[in-house]
């Protein structure tokens, strides 16, 4: 398992540019598919038919993770650059960031005498190019970066960038292995676009038309010295999300996925979050309308390289995932 | 020319009849089809009813401002209809109306000023247009509420091969697309003249869900900073230097194999170009992007300086150039486009 989530969260994908997660993944769960395609945005889109009386349920994750886009290259070679999705100058700033074409910089800053003044526009990229001609063999505008930083593997807990929201992708590529037969139409869909929008499950719910949407995704918790206050903890089992400020679960998949829980010994806990959203938030309004709710996965310093789970939660959320989509679903 | 008579319509967001018209006039007889939807954008089709769709999108309407209210004295109140600094709007003379009565917008008088009013700027609720009336009866005989308000500047070709006019944005990207419109096209080139693009898209969004396109191309005239004092960095876009390529904005982030296709196209052509170096704002190709199962989409802009003020200035080099790119890449999708 822990092999599986390295190879996920230490692939390059930011926003638009998840071809090279997709490949990994694809690799992963395609032999455990009826059918896999990808759509004209880039989502991966895996069908698990049932028996044909279920019903049809879209499950997604997205691939894409937080990164930073080059707006400008300099004389000096310096790159200038904004970000994709939400990312706080504190965090990059002396972070190792890495292109699609492997090319490493890091991130440096103007002179700042008051932190509060350090805002993105302060920082730049170095990638140790002498002069404008160099920089631009390597690098253009528009090219975007990641986080260059690999997994550690800290026993019971793991820490990398990109488990927001590579570890979702994780419990569906495991959830796939581990499914005996369905009633269900289980379409896995690994979505694009997500940090900028949920722009991915938006087209990709529209196409598979599903009757019922789960999202897995990370969610913050409560549980580090003097944080905010969220009953959510690390280690304290899968988070079934009430709401977020994208979507209020449908109460009779929220209460479908605490029974499943509870019939089948898996710990859980409910999960308010106040700021953020998830791809259910656009499955959930389309078309006519599709109950939704969302499995979370409990993730400690999310948007930062040194994003942290627990692998006893990532084990539940697995087992909940399966055991829902394995039974008849009444709503 | 054609994009002065564009540019001196009037059009705020939901009120573009006077575009609409100009856009009907120039291109009636010379399309396979044109139409009007229920929010008023116009949708034209050049070239045959079957092949890759390809929707191009350019938006009537402009920034301006709308009568919310006339004072007892005779005075006009008004809101902000789109993004516009309220800074530029003081001491300006505007005009009211389909009929363009005349009104000035004044500044509070400078010898009466305390200190700190003269350090801080005007909010524009604090400033109302007058049309020289005595009286509410008076103006409520010219004047009624929702008339839309423009900036009075006169389109003029100045320096070496610039424009100056108001509403550039976008009314230099219909400029664009008309003359696209007018070449013949082996795939349904589906033209777009979208409305209400300035208060979130809401035209495009219906039009993209009846076309249903593949790909998405939004024709805009866009930010450039390119004024004293900007560092290289800050400069976004600079006239002159050719269209601009979106890399990312708020509304979309453009399909990577279509912007590549672009970008190869036009040095492959030598057409010059620029990245548009900013990812604030957004445009139509975001409900395009997302319209039905989502269609590929990119954004080609005209830099526009002083963009959402009474006059922007823009660079007839960059237009010429905007419309060879998207030609090309017309030209190289005639077989059908593989994302």
């Amino acid at each position: 398992m822990k092999e599986l989530i390295r190879k996920f969260v230490e692939a390059y994908g930011p926003s638009g540019y998840e071809d090279r997660t997709r490949a990994v993944i694809q690799d992963e769960i395609e032999k455990y598919a009826d059918g896999v395609s990808v759509d004209v945005l880039g989502n991966l889109i895996a069908l698990k038919k049932g028996d044909g009386t279920g019903k049809k349920i879209m499950i997604a994750g997205h691939m894409d993770e937080i990164g930073v886009i080059v707006l400008n290259v300099d004389d000096n070679g310096f790159l200038r650059f904004s970000n994709v999705g939400g990312l706080h100058p504190a965090v990059v700033l002396g972070q190792r960031v890495i292109f699609e074409n492997g090319t490493v910089g890091v991130i440096g800053s103007e002179r700042v005498d008051d932190l509060k003044d350090l805002k993105l526009d302060k920082l730049f990229i170095d990638i140790g190019s002498k002069n404008r001609q160099e920089a631009e063999t390597k690098v253009s505008v528009g090219d975007m970066a990641g986080f260059q930083v690999p997994m550690v593997d800290l026993g019971s807990r793991l820490v990398s960038k990109g488990m927001d929201d590579r570890i979702g992708c994780a419990v569906m590529a495991l959830a796939m292995q581990r499914m005996g037969r369905t009633p269900n139409d289980c379409y896995f869909v690994f979505t694009v676009q997500e940090e900028v929008g949920l722009r991915g499950a938006r087209t990709s719910a529209f196409a598979v038309g599903p009757e019922l949407g789960i999202a897995l995704d990370v969610t913050r918790t409560g549980d580090t010295p003097k944080s905010i206050t969220m009953a959510v903890g690390l280690g304290k089992g899968a988070a079934i999300k009430v709401k977020d400020s994208s979507i209020v679960c449908h109460p009779k998949v929220k209460n479908l996925m605490a029974e499943t829980a509870r019939k089948h010994n898996i710990p859980y806990q409910f999960e308010v979050l106040e700021a953020g959203g998830t791809d259910s938030g656009a499955i959930h309004m389309t078309k006519e309308g599709v109950p939704s709710g969302v499995i979370s996965i409990p993730t400690r310093y999310i948007h930062s390289q040194c994003e942290m789970v627990d692998l006893g939660d990532i084990e539940a959320c697995v087992n909940l995932l399966v055991k829902i989509l394995e039974g008849p679903v009444n709503l | 020319m054609l994009l002065k008579r564009l540019c001196e319509a009037m059009g705020i967001s939901g009120q573009e009849a006077e575009v609409r018209a100009v856009i009907r006039e120039e291109l009636g007889g010379k399309v396979d089809e044109m139409r009007c939807d229920t929010m008023g954008n116009v949708i034209v089709r050049k070239g045959p009813e079957h092949g890759p769709r390809v929707m191009l999108a350019a938006h009537m309407d402009e920034v301006g401002l709308m009568i919310s209210g006339i004072t007892k004295e005779g005075c006009l109140r008004f809101v902000k209809a789109g993004g516009t600094d309220d800074r530029v709007i003081l001491s300006k003379v505007v005009l009211v109306g389909k009929s363009r009565i005349p009104g000035v917008i004044g500044p509070r008088p400078h010898h009466l000023e305390t200190d700190k009013e003269r350090e801080t700027p005007v909010k524009s609720d604090k400033l109302y247009i007058d049309i020289g009336c005595k009286s509410r009866e008076e103006a409520e005989s010219k004047v009624k509420l929702g008339d839309p308000v423009i900036f009075d500047t006169s389109f003029a070709e100045f320096g070496e091969g610039y424009v100056k006019g108001r509403a550039l944005d976008d009314r230099i990207g219909c400029a664009v697309l008309v003359e696209i419109l007018k070449q013949d096209w082996s795939i349904p080139v589906w033209g777009v003249f979208t409305s209400q693009e300035e208060v979130g898209c809401r035209g495009a969004t219906i039009a993209a869900y009846s076309i249903q396109p593949e790909m998405g191309i939004a024709l805009e005239g866009t930010v450039s900073a390119d004024v004293a004092g900007v560092e290289d960095e800050g400069l976004v876009t600079q006239p002159g230097n050719g269209p601009a390529i979106g890399i990312m904005d708020a509304g979309s982030i453009p399909n990577r194999h279509m912007l590549a296709q672009v970008v190869g196209l036009a040095k492959q052509h030598g057409v010059p170009f620029q990245f548009r170096r900013t990812t604030s704002g957004g445009n139509d190709a975001g409900p395009i992007q997302r319209s039905h199962a989502g269609a590929a989409t990119v954004t080609l802009s005209v830099p526009c300086k002083n963009i959402h003020s009474p006059v922007a200035i823009a660079n007839l080099g960059d237009f010429d150039n905007c419309v060879r790119l998207v030609g090309l890449f017309l030209k190289s999708v005639e077989g059908g486009f593989r994302a």
